[in-house]
């Protein structure tokens, strides 16, 4: 009796284990699809390199623009936004007629923001068929996918992974700033606005893209004559306790706290800032883009919150309406700014295909090497910056906007 | 003033790091097992007063009691479904039981509440106290948090010494056998332990979520490490031990993070565990407390 109750329940936790694993990998993989993919790792096997190309040619009659980004998991924020947009984005693409002629198909994988669960979802995209990627969402699992995608010859475009280790490879371009230009950027804004001389900074020492935002920011403070007061650090480990991060900074002087950080932490800080009684301006960069959607976070607590964003929902110019305003009617929320770099990913890639005349039945690696020449001699108008142009090193140039959280809304200044 | 506020909220951090380390050293003391899944039931204490107050706007403290009902009968079912069967089994095996219990909460709390984070509100409504101008504030979680330490210590060790339930607990866990020839009833007393270790768990979880208000199925591991860590510091299976290692560890942790380093603050705690093991392997109050429960 015993024996059989316990077989039970370690069928049960067994199952739960099993359904966790499930769910992980997001709901876009319908169990046709899972059973490609198990069949197509064999031939993956047979041929390592050959297997994206190969699927990809099987059909040839689309382009296959694969996506990454996390859908679950402390990011999902970004990663769901990014799904979204993109697929806005391509229907818009396919209605008009689609690229070169070619209809444009677009699958998009779970992550969780972890480079481990990163590379099985290309890896997944690739027995899928897919040639192109728009990812990865956060910059961790980026710099572990774009190994891959080098190795592959892969085009790969992120919207939003903003660290220069991204763009190593010749193959990788971004559509959002990188970490040295946020940081230099925040540091010019807040003192050409003269926001505050004592500036506090707190920061995730085991994180990429923070610290190399931080590094940036503290080497500008210096030219711009901010004075830094404090310079605090966090880790993985220990990123619940900021209570003796923001004593230093209040008993430093600070007027002015800068979290180049994930809003995850960020509400942590402005909640316990707010518990010792603690008000100093908060200026974050795109990572705090989200805060406003976390469950149960008092927003007003976010009030006043400035963040600089290459994204202002309510911008008044047409193309901004107009995507806002769709996204609203599919998703019922108003889109952030990984939204819209992802929306104006797409139609980079777009621009990039057509400049460089590419069809579906090309290899991978081939559209990968006429997309990659393709991207430094185009000019695309998106809705994070007009004009934006890429150096071959696979940085982006456009101009940075600040936004304050105003009433509970990202507003523009 | 600074280090004052510094060691307020050490003290503050430790105290609830001493909650859940009671729940390690209690189930240790009777059971001689390492109960790795202690953690997790304090994740699932935090959710279920997560639901229950803004799900079903119930009043905050009756949540918390919800919340102790849930998590006391989660531990009696761990105990009796995980735990049990293995009672003659070799400790190891109970142990890797406990880090696969471990896991499956955190997975059935993914497939149940989801990964994404929720923020906690905090179940204190008590506002901050401002002492000499305004240059120290303690906010109120940190009074309750303390409080609750000290109560919770006193009303446990009274019930260790006073009660007839407490007196079985502290004659299991010297020699269990002889207990159940004297006529203890040893199953129940270890699912009585179980039983109050995790109400404690629930506990603990509320306020260390109204203190760092961020909820994932992930919540309760590094909370419960640190505990487990604060067990063998001030001696595992000592309750006063456990209260006294997890008042040092918080207390060294944040002082570690203000004086020396914000990004060492981890590996500072740890250098001290072993420094102070090195000089005493049973930790602080290992050896001079015979009353081991």
């Amino acid at each position: 009796m015993k024996k059989a109750l316990s077989v039970v329940v370690t069928a049960a936790m067994m199952t739960t284990l099993m359904a966790g694993c499930g769910d992980s990998n997001g709901d876009a993989q319908s169990a046709p699809a899972a059973d490609g993919a198990a069949a197509g790792t064999e031939s993956a096997a047979a041929s390592d390199a050959g297997a994206a190309s190969d699927a990809g040619a099987a059909d040839g009659t689309t382009f296959k623009i694969g996506g990454i980004g996390p859908t679950t998991g402390d990011a999902a924020i970004y990663g769901t936004a990014v799904m979204n947009a993109a697929q806005i984005a391509v229907d818009e693409i396919n209605a008009a007629g689609g690229i070169n002629g070619y209809q444009v198909e677009f699958k998009f994988e779970d992550d969780q923001s972890d480079a481990e669960k990163s590379v099985n979802a290309y890896n997944s995209l690739k027995d899928w068929g897919m040639q192109m990627l728009m990812g990865t969402v956060t910059t961790t699992p980026c710099v572990a996918v774009a190994d891959m995608t080098a190795a592959d010859g892969m085009f790969q475009l992120t919207p939003s992974a903003s660290s220069t280790d991204v763009i190593v490879n010749d193959n990788v371009f971004q559509a959002c700033f990188t970490d040295p230009n946020q940081g230099t950027a925040s540091a010019q804004y807040i003192a050409e606005n003269g926001l505050a001389t004592k500036v506090a900074v707190i920061y995730d020492s085991s994180s990429v893209y923070s610290s190399g935002i931080e590094a940036t920011f503290v080497e500008e403070a210096a030219n711009q004559g901010i004075e830094i007061v404090a310079e605090e650090a966090f880790t993985a480990d220990s990123k619940t306790d900021f209570s003796t991060q923001l004593q230093k900074a209040q008993s430093a002087g600070a007027e002015l706290v800068f979290l180049p950080i994930y809003y995850t932490e960020a509400s942590i800080i402005l909640t316990q800032a707010d518990g010792m009684g603690y008000e100093p301006t908060f200026f974050g960069v795109d990572g705090m883009d989200g805060i406003l959607g976390v469950e149960n976070f008092n927003t007003e607590l976010a009030e006043g919150v400035m963040l600089l964003t290459p994204f202002a929902a309510d911008a008044d110019d047409e193309a901004t309406q107009a995507f806002v305003s769709k996204y609203q009617e599919l998703y019922g929320d108003v889109p952030n700014q990984f939204a819209a770099d992802a929306y104006d990913a797409i139609y980079i890639i777009k621009a990039a295909a057509e400049q460089a005349g590419v069809t579906p039945d090309m290899s991978a690696a081939d559209l990968g090497a006429a997309l990659s020449g393709a991207m430094t001699s185009i000019s695309v108008d998106g809705l994070t910056g007009e004009g934006m142009t890429w150096q071959a090193t696979g940085e982006v140039s456009k101009a940075p906007k600040a936004v304050v959280i105003k009433d509970g809304a990202y507003a523009a200044m | 003033m600074n280090f004052l506020s510094y060691l307020i909220n050490g003290i503050s951090l430790g105290s609830v790091y001493a909650i859940i380390a009671l729940g390690y050293t209690m189930v240790y003391g009777i059971a001689k097992m390492l109960n790795f899944a202690h953690g997790d039931v304090i994740m699932i204490g935090c959710y279920v007063t997560f639901l229950a107050m803004s799900g079903q706007g119930i009043h905050p403290l009756a949540a918390v009691i919800i919340s102790i009902v849930v998590c006391t009968l989660l531990g009696i079912a761990v105990e009796k479904i995980a735990y049990k069967p293995l009672r003659r089994a070799t400790p190891l095996a109970v142990l890797i039981t406990a880090i696969g219990v471990s896991y499956f909460l955190q997975n059935a709390a993914l497939l149940l509440f989801g990964a994404d984070t929720k923020s906690f509100s905090s179940v204190v409504t008590l506002p901050a106290l401002k002492l000499a101008d305004g240059a120290l504030t303690i906010s109120g979680t940190t009074i309750v948090t303390i409080a609750a330490c000290i109560v919770i210590m006193v009303a446990l060790m009274l019930f260790i010494k006073k009660t007839k339930a407490g007196q079985a607990m502290l004659a299991v866990s010297e020699d269990k056998d002889a207990a159940q020839l004297m006529g203890v009833n040893v199953n129940a007393t270890i699912s009585l332990t179980f039983a109050i270790g995790s109400g404690l768990a629930a506990i603990a979880g509320v306020l260390f979520c109204s203190a760092y208000p961020t909820l994932t199925p992930y919540t309760g591991s590094m909370p419960g490490i640190k505990a487990f860590t604060a067990a063998v510091f001030g001696g595992i299976g000592s309750i006063p031990g456990a209260l006294i290692g997890g008042i040092l560890l918080g207390i060294i942790e944040i002082l570690g993070r203000a004086y020396i380093s914000s990004q060492l603050s981890d590996a500072i705690v740890f250098a001290v565990l072993i420094v102070v093991l090195l000089v005493k392997p049973t930790g602080i109050l290992g050896k001079q407390i015979h009353e081991k429960v």
